[in-house]
């Protein structure tokens, strides 16, 4: 990995922004978090397991993890319209995706546990960070969970690898432009969410793969160490 | 899931062993078709089979004011509905999250492939570009609806001519076309779903072999480089089997781009 790479905010290649995490952030639901990577903050609540509404959506076999992500439309510098769009729609199902297989709800038949994510401030990677307070907030809320998730958005600018891409980046304009990976894994390294949209050689996705990998730990201890000072136990 | 238990036991049986209820080996595709020309009014068409799964895809253009963040170039919107008449699994009704994704994913590897040279659809910067429509609709759900519909917009995309425009009265003269291509790179993105059921990994999944699919990754490429990737449904993969992924991809696009390639020819 090169050094000489400049970003425009002259973080390291493989340098997460700094991250802040918070426990407990909505006093109303059963559990909650805030997850920021720089200035992208994600608030999670968790209400549930309630009972399923509308009845038709029950599952009477097992529990339902049902997410909702939503941008506040002054989150973005040009006001978005609120409420819910093709790209949130999307995004909701793949927060929810990305959290089923440490969600442990299989006992909750005909219950559901709701997950609302909302972006406060957005500069890139809100998904990730979105994801990153919902596995918090469940944890919070004492839903039993395998392990928590990690999400990070990793980037190729031109031809370099990136850790956690902010705007600036996403539009990258020099050389083979910006490619943008999001990738959430479990704690024993299972992807449970890879999306990606750009230009890039499958032998570099392999290197993205790892680099998420490596800086997972960073995220992990700012999760836990925030779950435990609001006093959440080990999972 | 509408398979029947005892239909899922029997397909994951078969796969143990190699094998699937139609012979098929797992990374072989059925039968593909391609008919282009199948709408006179559209400014481009085509209907995809794969087996028994049947999509029909439509190119409209249309002028309209460029996006603020590109005033130079035309854009490029794509729907999809999944027909009632398809599938009883469908009903009448807003699009449900199904038609989003398949829309948003097929919309995202024609995008970032740079497949539709939008920079030449700007007909007065700032004021005035072409929109590309890519309308996808299923005709008959027999699983694989993305991969299909993804050739089916590549197939209708190459065949597009581009309305005449009447400048002086500012309309578009639908109906009739000018000789003008509507301008694509040489390259062709071509979307590949791979699925995983049990420790298998399958492509071009029939609705029964779909609904039993744990968890699939959808990777759009154009000669051999990746521009748009969507992992769906929950189920874990470890790094070995997104590698393993990576490679069927790859290996399958090589032989569908045969095929297409023949198909329009």
């Amino acid at each position: 990995m090169t050094t000489a790479f400049k970003r425009p905010d002259g973080r390291k290649v493989n340098e997460l922004r700094k991250i802040t995490a918070k426990v407990g952030v909505v006093p109303n639901a059963d559990g909650s978090a805030m997850f920021g990577f720089g200035d992208t903050i994600a608030i999670a609540a968790v209400y549930g397991p309630k009972k399923m509404h509308p009845q038709h959506s029950q599952n009477p076999e097992k529990g339902t993890l049902r997410c909702n992500y939503n941008m506040l439309s002054f989150s973005v510098t040009e006001r978005i319209r609120p409420g819910p769009s093709r790209r949130s729609t999307e995004i909701s199902k793949i927060t929810e995706w990305a959290l089923q297989p440490v969600v442990m709800i299989d006992e909750f038949a005909g219950q559901v546990v709701d997950v609302h994510i909302n972006i406060l401030q957005a500069n890139a990677s809100t998904r990730c960070a979105g994801i990153n307070a919902a596995a918090m907030a469940l944890a919070h809320a004492g839903i039993p969970m395998k392990s928590l998730v990690q999400s990070v958005s990793i980037g190729k600018l031109d031809k370099q690898i990136v850790a956690d891409l902010i705007k600036a980046e996403e539009d990258w304009e020099e050389g083979e432009g910006p490619t943008d990976i999001p990738i959430t894994m479990t704690e024993d390294g299972k992807i449970t969410h890879i999306q990606l949209d750009g230009k890039i050689k499958p032998s570099q996705l392999k290197e993205a793969v790892a680099l998420a990998k490596e800086v997972y730990p960073q995220i992990y201890e700012a999760q836990k160490k925030a779950l435990k000072e609001a006093g959440v136990k080990n999972e | 899931m509408m398979t029947s238990r005892l239909t899922a036991e029997r397909i994951k049986e078969y796969l143990s062993q190699g094998k699937r209820f139609d012979n098929r080996k797992l990374d072989e595709f059925r039968e593909l078709t391609i008919e282009t020309g199948i709408s006179k009014n559209a400014e481009g068409s085509a209907r995809v089979k794969l087996g028994k799964t049947e999509v029909i895809a439509g190119i409209k253009l249309d002028v309209s004011a460029p996006y603020p963040d590109s005033k130079d170039k035309g854009n490029l919107m794509v729907t999809s509905e999944l027909l009632p008449l398809s599938s009883p699994r469908f009903d009448v009704g807003p699009p449900q999250f199904e038609s989003i994704e398949l829309a948003r994913v097929i919309d995202r590897g024609i995008r970032e492939s740079g497949f539709i040279e939008l920079d030449k659809l700007c007909i007065k910067e700032g004021e005035k570009v072409w929109t590309v429509f890519i309308d996808l609709y299923s005709l008959n759900d027999d699983g694989n609806l993305f991969d299909a519909a993804g050739i089916a917009a590549i197939a209708a995309l190459k065949t597009a001519k581009i309305p005449k425009y009447d400048e002086e009265e500012g309309k578009t003269l639908f109906g009739e076309w000018t000789n003008n291509n509507v301008p694509l790179s040489k390259e062709v993105p071509i979307s590949i779903t791979v699925h995983k059921i049990g420790d298998k990994l399958i492509v071009d999944p029939t609705r029964e072999e779909e609904d039993i699919s744990e968890t699939r990754v959808t990777i759009c490429s154009a000669d051999g480089t990746i521009h748009s990737m969507q992992k769906g449904e929950s189920k874990e993969l470890s790094i070995e089997e997104f590698n393993q992924i990576l490679d069927l991809a790859e290996k399958t696009e090589r032989e569908i781009i045969k095929k297409i390639e023949k198909a329009i020819k």
